[in-house]
């Protein structure tokens, strides 16, 4: 039962991770209909950000989770505008593969800096765990659920009871009719992108202290993550969290009781529900 | 009798994709405060043209003025902006959205709220009441709360009037009103634009004659693009070319 709980908790904990880059690849696809290959590269650059600030000004955790998205978050808005922008009326290929190729340039250069070896990021806050009655907790990882808890709901509530969220949802979902209502839906995509690259950059913010620190740490989670939003549904928020957290569920106690398939389980996953729901759990079929 | 003055206008516009030109010179002159109705086969360039005069497309060619503004080539949201609103030919409605919320939008986009985008539903309720009565107008008031996604087909496109209301427009572009709709459903939309079109223009596609000739104070026929005929129901209905383009194969 113990061991049950536990890989639950740490299921949630990876499922943190997961909620908060499907997040965010979620409200770009829903505004900008494209699919942000440089999500896992932008995540990897958050937790390198938090090791270059501490080696180079010795400012600690907190600052990074300040500093390192907001840095990020406007990069996210330049490129947006320099590049990415400049390809939507195209094919969407053409933006798979420019995200793509950043993913693959941002990777490059800080190899070329760091090399392949892993950074050691110890300034993480809450060490140590702390003893809930069924196990020991580990305290920075409660700390991390809680901070994507938080943002996840605080993403939703911005969604739903703001103004600025309406005008999010209505253009993600017909952006010819808002913009007949004489609302200017462009003018809302830059900072929607750089919003979501903010996220990515804050969950690379949070796993420095507890993952390992290298520059293939994103291609790595990215692929699952990818899993986890065809799952929800391209382009739904409370699909992409709902699986995010659910498949970090099921990744660990896969690997708890049926070892075999705790790497496949999830690809297994993704092909049933397309089947089914070709359109993800709660995706909605493009409309003709 | 005094001459309306014309609050549309476009000249020799044009609009080609790829070699095909769908949209070739057309010269429209909107009397203001008139129902003007657009009809033609299908394939005649409506829908086109409505694109156009709405900003959701570029024109290749000519200019579109309304009310003094050269609009051609601006986007959307400007042209809405100046006081055009449409209503789309196929329901294009927020699923999850209810009835009320889709018309508190459409109300608060037209308002001087400017940047405030910070401001939480409080701020919409404000425009609750007006909403309301604006779905009461089009028989929608029992709805208000339900998600637009599950009303009936006729009542879908009554919401789309109520939105199009709620953004108060002076020129008021209505893509096939009717069309899909039961006798039933027709009288009342026939009934509801003949009310609606109180101090402002109303332009209109629509493929049913009938309600063509109960709205309508000037029809244009369009046929591959092009401007056929122009005048009042009445002439047009009996024009030989008309009757061979458009109603050939209903008289046959």
């Amino acid at each position: 039962m113990t061991s049950f709980l536990q890989q639950a908790f740490n299921g949630l904990v990876s499922g943190s991770f997961y909620a908060l880059l499907a997040l965010g690849l979620a409200v770009i696809f829903g505004m900008l209909r494209v699919v942000n290959f440089a999500h896992g590269a932008l995540y990897m650059l958050g937790a390198f950000g938090a090791v270059a600030l501490a080696d180079t000004t010795g400012l600690g955790f907190w600052w990074a989770l300040l500093l390192v998205p907001l840095a990020l978050a406007l990069t996210g808005t330049l490129l947006e505008r320099l590049l990415i922008r400049r390809l939507t009326a195209l094919d969407p290929l053409y933006n798979f593969l420019l995200t793509f190729g950043i993913a693959l340039v941002c990777q490059d250069l800080l190899r070329m800096k760091y090399g392949a070896h892993s950074q050691p990021y110890e300034r993480g806050p809450f060490t140590g765990s702390m003893d809930l009655g069924l196990f020991d907790f580990p305290r920075y990882q409660v700390f991390v659920l809680a901070v994507s808890v938080t943002l996840c709901l605080a993403v939703w509530l911005l969604l739903t009871h703001t103004r600025i969220g309406t005008i999010v949802r209505a253009a993600t979902e017909r952006p010819e009719l808002t913009r007949a209502f004489g609302i200017d839906t462009g003018r809302w995509v830059t900072p929607v992108f750089g919003f979501g690259v903010g996220l990515a950059a804050l969950a690379g913010v949070l796993a420095a202290p507890m993952r390992a620190v290298n520059t293939g740490m994103g291609s790595d989670l990215i692929i699952t993550v990818f899993a986890v939003v065809v799952i929800g549904g391209l382009g739904s928020v409370f699909g992409s969290v709902l699986a995010g957290f659910t498949i970090g569920m099921l990744q660990a106690l896969g690997n708890l009781y049926v070892p075999v398939l705790s790497q496949t389980s999830v690809y297994l996953l993704m092909a049933v529900v397309l089947l089914v729901r070709p359109a993800g759990l709660f995706g909605k079929e493009e409309p003709a | 009798m005094r001459q309306p003055r014309a609050i549309l206008v476009t000249q020799g516009l044009s609009k080609e994709f790829q070699g095909f030109r769908a949209v070739s010179a057309v010269d429209l002159s909107v009397a203001e405060g008139t129902v003007h109705a657009l009809v033609g086969p299908n394939g005649a360039g409506k829908t086109t043209l409505f694109n156009l005069l709405t900003g959701f497309l570029k024109p290749t060619a000519g200019r579109i003025t309304f009310d003094g503004h050269d609009i051609t080539g601006q986007p959307p949201e400007r042209i809405a902006g100046l006081g055009v609103a449409r209503s789309f030919q196929v329901t294009s409605l927020f699923e999850q959205m209810t009835a009320r919320e889709h018309v508190e939008l459409a109300l608060q986009s037209g308002t001087g709220l400017g940047r405030r985008f910070w401001r939480t539903d409080t701020l919409m309720r404000r425009f609750s009441g007006r909403a309301l009565e604006l779905l009461g107008d089009v028989g929608l008031a029992h709805l208000a709360d339900r998600p637009a996604g599950h009303l009936p087909y006729g009542q879908k496109r009554a919401l789309e009037l109520a939105l199009a209301l709620a953004l108060d427009p002076a020129l008021l572009l209505l893509d096939e009103p009717t069309a899909g709709m039961g006798l039933e459903d027709i009288d009342r939309t026939v009934a509801l634009v003949d009310q609606i079109r109180e101090g402002r223009t109303v332009v209109m596609v629509e493929h049913n004659m009938s309600v063509v000739g109960s709205l309508a104070d000037t029809v244009t026929v369009l046929q591959r693009g092009e401007v056929l005929v122009e005048g009042p129901y009445d002439r047009v209905k009996t024009d030989p070319r008309v009757v061979e383009a458009y109603l050939g194969a209903d008289v046959a």
